[in-house]
């Protein structure tokens, strides 16, 4: 027998986390492009959509603000929310990615239990949605969207439980999706649905004065309470409430994730059915 | 059922993988039907069958993507169903379906798997330069793996999976795809790991002219294993001049 021990310990697993997670970012540099598009896209919302809305959509004092605030200030946190969902589905398109590419096979046949395995695919997700979510920030304060200095730290912990959550819806949609073909599916039906019913664009109130259902939707929505944990912990506030059904969800969904990862799926995609190799 | 004969199994030897019994099912059709061999540590088995036969199902259930409809598959001992990380930890594996990340160098493509192994930083890196050395690529350990040809690639798929030093190699139709030359050279390498370090080898394949005359194999034929032995000894049992003859009349439809 070789070198490699058998019975892997604590240092066994941190290091396959160090791996996943330095693949995740050496593959996130890269495609400089998945990065920039990251930036754009709600890049394109503050500066176009929240521009023409600011006139037509006051936003009343609501915690965590203590004053009025202008509508670019409002869907900050939102576009953050949009950036850390669109990043948990590149995970899971990575998953699929990687199916098809063969390299979750190799993956899959690491000594290390696969929901380990897993876990360090989703919190590596997380950490590289990290740098995207710093740099909007970034820019959106060059665009006056001013949060208090304490924000930009206690803002890191509430991202990372978010794009947990997300990562994990991703990874449970990976295990469902058969094709990398079937993804704008996905896109169309989960996606745009979570992001539009949800406080990401408007304040609950203001979605209850237009409709109760559409409120109610948006209130049991889980990507409402992500976003309006990440809005508080912006403006260095805690939501309980929030954190409790953002953890919470997050952590349902990776243990279904995790439950409903099939391995085989997908083994005998290319070849003819009724003929396995 | 093992090995009797004096090329074939050292008595006092526990076998590398041991299969029992092994069915396997999509649906309504079987792709494994009772399946059971063993192979004996640092021995060379070729598993060989036409398309279709069930090696790439046998494939998956040895390396866990597949879980078996019954049966059982051990690893130098260690059941695979129950204790999945000590025999995988054993193994180093060669997909038919090409594996490696294009877009990293073969350097980040070896410590992505070594780190996964549970394997140090600092031990990877060493591993990762004996492995490509031992190949002739260590020169270009930092190229992307999309500039290598299919030949290289294929040689750094075998460095990766023998970083970890497992004791049983399990290579999947590992030279589709590749030019004379490149599959001369990659089953050399793989019969030098037999003989001078005493790696266990299961060398799936449908092209019986990769393999000698006296090669240990293993047929498989619409699920089931058809015969066991040296490959000429096979052919002779079955009434065949050659291998070849004997392949091929495995690809034909059942009278």
């Amino acid at each position: 027998m070789g070198k490699t021990a058998t019975k892997l310990g604590f240092l066994g697993y941190w290091y396959c986390f160090y791996g996943v997670l330095l693949r995740e970012l050496q593959r996130f540099l890269q495609q400089r492009t998945r990065f920039l598009s990251s930036l754009v896209r709600p890049l394109l919302w503050l500066v176009v959509f929240a521009a023409g809305f600011r006139a037509a959509l006051g936003i009343a004092i609501i915690p965590p603000y203590e004053t009025y605030i202008t509508y670019e200030v409002y869907i900050v946190p939102g576009l953050i929310g949009i950036i850390i969902l669109f990043n948990g589905m590149q995970s899971s398109l990575s998953m699929v990615y990687d199916r098809e590419m063969g390299s979750m096979r190799v993956l899959l046949t690491s000594p290390l239990p696969r929901g380990w395995l897993l876990l360090c695919k989703l919190l590596a997700g997380a950490i590289v949605s990290l740098f995207q979510v710093y740099a909007f920030l970034l820019v959106a304060r060059l665009l006056d969207v001013t949060p208090p200095a304490i924000g930009y730290l206690t803002v890191l912990p509430a991202t990372v439980i978010g794009a947990l959550m997300l990562g994990a819806l991703g990874l449970l949609l990976s295990s469902l999706i058969k094709q990398l073909e079937n993804f704008a599916g996905v896109m169309n039906f989960v996606v745009f649905p979570l992001f539009f019913l949800s406080s990401a664009l408007y304040p609950l109130w203001k979605m209850r004065e237009a409709n109760e259902w559409i409120y109610w939707i948006c209130a049991v929505n889980p990507f409402t309470h992500a976003v309006e944990l990440i809005r508080f912990a912006l403006y260095g506030q805690w939501n309980g409430p929030a954190l409790a059904v953002t953890a919470g969800t997050a952590t349902v969904l990776t243990l279904g994730a995790i439950a409903g990862f099939d391995p085989g799926r997908g083994i005998l995609r290319r070849k003819t059915p009724g003929k396995p190799g | 059922m093992g090995y009797s004969g004096a090329t074939m199994s050292p008595l006092n030897t526990a076998p590398a993988v041991s299969i029992q019994k092994l069915c396997h099912d999509y649906g309504q059709r079987k792709a494994l039907i009772d399946v059971s061999f063993d192979i004996p540590a640092g021995t060379f088995l070729a598993l060989l069958g036409p398309n279709g036969a069930g090696k790439t199902t046998l494939f998956s259930l040895l390396t866990r993507l597949l879980r078996p409809a019954s049966g059982s598959i051990q690893i130098f001992g260690a059941d695979l169903a129950h204790s999945p990380g000590p025999a995988l930890a054993r193994m180093g594996v060669v997909f038919q379906q090409p594996t490696l990340d294009l877009d990293l160098t073969l350097r980040q493509n070896l410590a992505y798997h070594g780190a996964i192994q549970g394997l140090s930083p600092k031990h990877v890196k060493l591993r990762s330069q004996a492995e490509l050395e031992r190949f002739g690529l260590w020169a270009r350990c930092n190229e992307r793996v999309r500039d290598l040809n299919g030949g290289h690639r294929r040689r750094v798929e075998i460095a990766r999976a023998l970083l970890h030093e497992p004791d049983l190699l399990l290579l999947d139709e590992a030279s589709a795809g590749l030019d004379l030359e490149s599959r001369t050279h990659l089953y050399q390498h793989v019969r030098n790991l037999c003989r001078d370090e005493g790696k266990t080898v299961l060398w799936t394949t449908h092209l019986v002219e990769e393999l000698n005359a006296d090669e240990l194999a293993v047929l498989l034929q619409r699920g089931q294993v058809k015969g066991q032995g040296p490959l000429s000894a096979l052919a002779a049992a079955q009434g065949h001049d050659d291998a070849n003859a004997l392949v091929l009349s495995l690809s034909e439809p059942a009278s």
